[in-house]
């Protein structure tokens, strides 16, 4: 080695930013032209963490690859869940009674809080200040404790069954939830004094990091990015499934297009979670968990299904093309989040990098399910 | 000119408001255990690695149909069973019958992915979930369980 590399002016430089990156939460590498400190073109490399679960669809019973579905998505890995066993209850026919899909709707909505208050936590963490993320996960731990204790795992859950649950909740699930709903509003308006109301936080994501509506539409992104860019599109509003058109609850929609409506609409929506969850609660029907009628093996007539379902990062879609056999002769998982990643690189364009990454923070990406 | 020193002003109230919410933070009482020392009574549902369930004789209560085996969507499981002749006495006379026992129950917990299905699909009610989670170790082969041994072990 001879002495330091000077750059000329005007002169560029690559930076890897990732695979292994505290930043990009996950194995996804950014591959990014810089000038200075400037981004000139960014790319996304994916593929680290592929693990083949659409083949994996295929080649099993439809049975087996239910604990496939919460391995896609650690933070919330219920709402994907949710969607694999409607899609194979709308293919095979199955009814569901009233109870399970209750218990369904408010685990789900438990779930989305969890969710997003880690990537709270670990946004802030990316824009330098630690100690939210103390406070978000210590809410986080009780939803997973109440989780935990009705569902047997704290993160990849196999709880839904095709038809039902795996087993029914008890009266303490409901007692602590019930507690739970006071406690996270308190925690609510913590955070926004905290965080939402501190200077340094708004300077940095006010009117930074735009996502149009146009873009949006662009690279088909859905959830809390679409609705912060102003696009009034929710899955549970405008194609309701499960038992969502019982619950009365508003769909947070920002017109501001940066990065700071994309994290209002995630911290609104928290609130609106908990509303479902309070309403299940009161309606919570009486009831059996599973059907009385189901068929031993799940041969889905031959035919093409598809369900899409809200989960905590978007709109997730399953689509199932059944030959009539025991396996799925297609399997094919449209997750959110890849979509949502695919505008960073016309996204932040010509961005300062410490932007860029609060950019990336406020898309809210979870690698394993980009990979699938 | 104003501006600026409102700006400043905001800057230093929204400080005070932060470090408040943090002070408070101090009193409150600690949620966190000291893990090795105290450990956490894990919940009646907590889904640890498979167990066999014994009769009331001692004996393994599965019979080695192999339902669980083809259930399991990841192949962990696999078994072997001997076919036992026994004498049972029907209408007082003396049948010699054939009946399957259990030789060996294995279970590589390396490609279990716990979503019970093998528990759901028993139809003797023979095996349950354990409440173990200390496990750790570097060698792969401490995951491959012998659950017939373990039960042995656990009557003796």
């Amino acid at each position: 080695m001879s002495g330091p590399i000077h750059i000329q002016p005007g002169e560029t430089f690559t930076l890897n930013v990732g695979p292994q990156h505290p930043a990009t939460h996950g194995v996804l590498r950014v591959k990014m032209e810089m000038d200075g400190e400037y981004i000139v073109k960014a790319e996304t490399v994916l593929g680290y963490i592929h693990r083949m679960h659409e083949l994996m669809g295929e080649n099993r019973t439809y049975p087996q690859v239910l604990p496939n579905l919460s391995r896609l998505d650690y933070l919330g890995a219920l709402g994907y869940t949710h969607g694999h066993v409607l899609a194979v209850e709308r293919a095979a026919g199955i009814e569901v009674p009233e109870r399970a899909e209750y218990i369904r709707a408010i685990t789900v909505e438990l779930n989305r809080v969890a969710s997003h208050l880690f990537w709270f936590g670990a946004f802030v963490m990316d824009l330098g200040g630690f100690t939210p993320l103390m406070y978000a996960i210590e809410d986080r731990e009780y939803i997973l404790d109440m989780l935990e204790a009705v569902t047997g795992s704290r993160l990849t859950y196999c709880y839904y069954r095709f038809g039902g649950l795996y087993n029914d909740i008890d009266d303490e699930f409901v007692d602590r939830a019930r507690a739970f709903i006071p406690r996270m509003r308190k925690s609510l308006k913590k955070y926004d004094a905290l965080v939402t109301g501190n200077i340094i936080f708004r300077k940095r994501l006010d009117g930074i990091g735009p996502i149009s509506a146009e873009m949006c539409r662009k690279y088909g992104a859905t959830g809390p990015v679409a609705r912060g860019a102003g696009i009034d599109f929710d899955v549970r509003k405008n194609e309701p499934y499960s038992v969502y058109p019982e619950f009365d609850f508003d769909v947070p929609v920002y017109d501001e297009c940066d990065s700071l409506a994309r994290y209002n609409v995630r911290m609104d929506e928290m609130e609106q979670s908990l509303r479902i969850i309070e309403q299940g609660l009161d309606k919570l029907p009486d009831g059996p968990i599973m059907p009385k009628k189901k068929p031993k093996l799940i041969k889905p007539p031959a035919g093409d299904y598809y369900q899409a379902v809200e989960t905590a990062r978007g709109s997730f879609g399953i689509r199932i093309v059944s030959d009539g056999t025991k396996n799925a002769y297609r399997f094919k998982l449209r997750s959110p989040t890849y979509s949502n990643m695919s505008l960073f690189d016309e996204a932040c364009e010509g961005m300062m990098i410490m932007d860029a990454l609060a950019l990336m923070g406020s898309l809210d990406l979870v690698i394993p399910e980009i990979d699938r | 000119m104003g501006a600026y020193f409102s700006e400043i002003f905001r800057g230093l109230q929204s400080l005070a408001t932060g470090l408040g919410i943090t002070f408070k933070e101090f009193f409150k009482p600690v949620v966190t255990v000291p893990y090795p020392f105290e450990t956490i009574k894990m919940s009646e549902r907590y889904r640890g690695h498979i167990e066999l369930i014994e009769s009331e004789e001692g004996t393994p209560k599965c019979v080695a149909c192999g339902m669980c085996q083809r259930a399991c969507p990841s192949g962990c499981i696999s078994l072997a069973s001997k076919s036992v002749e026994y004498e049972v006495e029907v209408k007082g006379e003396v049948k010699t019958k054939k009946r399957k026992v259990l030789t060996k129950y294995n279970l590589n917990f390396t490609t279990c992915s716990l979503c019970g299905q093998c528990v759901e699909s028993c139809n003797f009610n023979a095996i349950t979930f354990s409440k173990e989670y200390n496990l750790a170790s570097g060698r792969k082969e401490d995951f491959h369980f012998d659950l017939l041994n373990r039960l042995e072990e656990r009557n003796s």
